[in-house]
């Protein structure tokens, strides 16, 4: 039995750190920046349509939001004589045309989406959610176009069979009788646009209900309807609340598609069967090609207002989607 | 012997032939009554068929359930056919708008299309003069360059926000959420005051792929931290066991493991850029010529295109139009299916 001279190997202590290295530090720096890139472009958009419309709203103070002047005239050396900017029409055609468009597609995305989660069999789930998802890719001058050339004569029909059978009705009130391009066209042609994106959030949302309770419905013998009443309508509610917001913040900023089929006139009209509408967007690209400097500025204004107006949508639109995908699990 | 006689499987749940003899039957009493009524009633038209159709359906379902099964199996048939018209009316919009685009687009189509631009013609001419040249090879430049801004800036914040997950997560995560609800028009005029008036002071086609870049950020970033959020978490501690520094696990291992979804993120990215009209009417000035330099000088695109033929108003111009679309929508149906094909695999094995 030999001995090994227990020679004691010590090893030295480590020294154990959780700080990362030189290289990771870079990486973490670098990742971070691009991170807070969307911090940096949204503020830099308030901040320049702000700087560049300031003069505008000084001048209009709070007036820009309530009056619906927007005339301009200057002399021949380019001053500006007089201006009156105010974005009040166009404001309240923007929440018109929204409207109409979301209380047209909110129904209809809902029935559609229960129909691919619940009713759809397994291929036909497949084929409607790639042709839908694939909708909500088209363009937006597609459907501009297409409204304007296939679609609008028949909505100018329905909106008379709308005012004929229900005229008594206040929101379907049409007076003087015009019912070409009316912001009710224009939120049929939003309505299509929103689908896509109201149907896959709600989709999203449904398939999220707890299967346990829907076959706790189906074995205490509930038919689909009573289950879908039951569990997945009080799961899902709010997350289609958002969903709704999405689609209305999507149809406020839309420009090109609202501008092929709206009218534009400079007047509050709440009358959505009335060929006379407004919209913030529709009339950057409208005054846009021969507005003098000045006026250049009010639409930054406007850009501004509008841009708020659809970052506020958008936020709530995502504190509701997101409050539901936490709760009811 | 004995023989252990196994029972044949049934299915009792199954549509009996029975069953599928009465739906036949009460889908053509609709149609009939469907027919009936709009002989008879002065109401008339698509709207009437397709309206009557469905009330005559629905009541004709919900009535035979209510008399055999009772007030839920009624209540349960009528919500079944107001669901399927809720598919049926998101179908209808798009099968007209392709079933239109390739009917009246097709009739713009001649052999110089691809090989000619409209610096020699006008929008109104006869449609064989001219093509398309100089608005494809716009839209690629654009996308191009605004590929090349927004990828990085994309999945570096899709990476801060899957791989780092410092405090700022919820933060960004929300802006990237608001990011994507900027109206298009808002992110022109936003080039427009930021850099074509104080700096450039002419349209370019960098300026129109600015703008872009800031409506793909949002699409990039959000599916490809959907893609890297699929990565097992099992192969970045396995990176960082084997010594790698964060880094090089990122670079490494997670990146190349979540590829073929990236690639799907750029590809969703593109399709939601290249048919962006608004910031291009604003910033690109839409020349009729081809113009290799994106940098100075107006330059055409498919929207703007389309834009411009539209506005003009003559029959000749309508049809250009549609033959814009056209290409417009074969282009996004492309890039559509590539995406489709490379995410049903996310991940790479």
């Amino acid at each position: 039995m030999s001995t090994i001279a227990p020679e004691r190997a010590v090893p030295t202590p480590r020294e154990l750190t959780t700080e990362p290295r030189f290289s990771d530090k870079v990486f973490r720096a670098v990742v971070t920046v691009g991170g807070l890139s969307s911090l940096i472009i949204l503020g830099l958009i308030a901040l320049f349509l702000g700087y560049r419309g300031f003069e505008v709203l000084r001048q209009e103070g709070f007036k820009f939001l309530t009056s619906s002047d927007w005339s301009i005239s200057t002399d021949d050396a380019g001053n500006v004589l007089e201006s009156h900017f105010g974005l009040a029409a166009m404001l309240v055609g923007t929440i018109l045309c929204s409207i109409v468009a979301v209380a047209i597609a909110l129904p209809i995305s809902v029935f559609s989406a229960l129909f691919l989660n619940f009713y759809a069999p397994g291929w036909l789930k497949k084929i409607l959610v790639t042709v839908i998802d694939m909708m909500a890719a088209f363009p937006s001058i597609l459907f501009g176009i297409w409204g304007f050339l296939v679609l609008m004569p028949s909505v100018e029909y329905w909106a008379k069979l709308l005012h004929h059978y229900f005229g008594f009705l206040p929101f379907f009130k049409l007076e003087p009788y015009v019912v070409t391009r009316s912001p009710f066209v224009a939120g049929v042609v939003l309505a299509i646009m929103i689908i896509p994106i109201i149907t896959s959030v709600s989709r999203e949302i449904f398939s999220q209900a707890p299967l346990d309770r829907i076959q706790a419905a189906y074995a205490l013998g509930a038919t689909r309807w009573a289950m879908i009443k039951a569990v997945v309508i009080p799961h899902g509610k709010s997350g289609v609340i958002g969903g709704a917001m999405l689609g209305l913040g999507r149809a406020m900023g839309e420009t090109v598609a609202v501008y092929t089929v709206l009218n534009i006139v400079f007047q509050v009209n709440w009358q959505m069967l009335l060929g006379a509408g407004g919209n913030v967007a529709s009339l950057i690209i409208l005054k846009f090609g021969e507005a003098s400097p000045y006026e250049i500025k009010a639409l930054m204004a406007a850009g501004l207002i509008l841009f708020f107006l659809t970052l506020i949508v958008n936020a709530l639109a995502d504190v509701i989607v997101r409050a539901t995908g936490r709760s009811g699990r | 012997m004995t023989t252990i006689s196994a029972p044949a499987p049934t299915r009792p749940w199954k549509a009996s032939p029975k069953d599928r003899l009465r739906d036949v039957a009460l889908f053509l009493f609709a149609i009939v009554g469907t027919y009936v009524v709009v002989a008879v009633t002065p109401m008339k038209g698509k709207l009437a068929y397709f309206g009557l159709f469905f009330i005559f359906y629905m009541a004709l379902t919900a009535g035979f359930q209510w008399f055999t099964r009772g007030s839920a199996a009624a209540k349960d048939a009528f919500v079944n056919s107001l669901v399927a018209i809720g598919a049926v009316v998101t179908v209808i919009p798009i099968a007209s708008i392709i079933v239109t685009v390739v009917v009246k687009g097709s009739k713009g189509l001649h052999m110089g299309l691809l090989t000619t631009d409209m610096s020699m013609s006008a929008p109104t001419d006869p449609i064989a003069s001219g093509g398309l040249l100089h608005a494809i090879t716009g839209t690629l430049t654009l996308v191009v360059l605004a590929l090349i801004m927004s990828i990085p800036i994309g999945i570096l914040t899709a990476l801060y926000l899957t791989e780092i997950r410092g405090s700022l997560t919820r933060p960004i995560q929300f802006l990237v959420q608001a990011m994507s609800g900027v109206p298009s028009i808002v992110a022109g005029l936003f080039i427009l005051s930021a850099v074509l008036y104080p700096i450039t002071k002419g349209y370019s086609g960098f300026m129109g792929a600015l703008a872009l870049t800031i409506l793909m950020i949002p699409t990039v970033a959000r599916t490809s931290q959907e893609v890297l959020k699929l990565i097992p978490n099992d192969l970045r501690e396995a990176g960082v066991a084997l010594g790698g520094t964060q880094w090089r696990t990122v670079a490494m291992i997670v990146l190349p493991a979540a590829r073929s979804g990236l690639i799907t993120a750029v590809i969703l990215g593109i399709a939601r850029i290249a048919g962006e009209t608004a910031p291009i009417l604003l910033l690109t000035g839409g020349g009729d010529r081809v113009n290799p330099n994106a940098f100075s000088g107006s330059i055409g695109s498919l929207p703007y295109y389309i834009w411009k033929s539209f506005n003009a108003g003559s029959p000749e111009a309508i049809t250009r139009a549609w033959a814009g679309l056209l290409v417009l929508m074969v282009l996004v149906l492309i890039l559509f299916s590539l995406a489709r094909l490379l995410g049903t695999r996310k991940v790479a094995r």
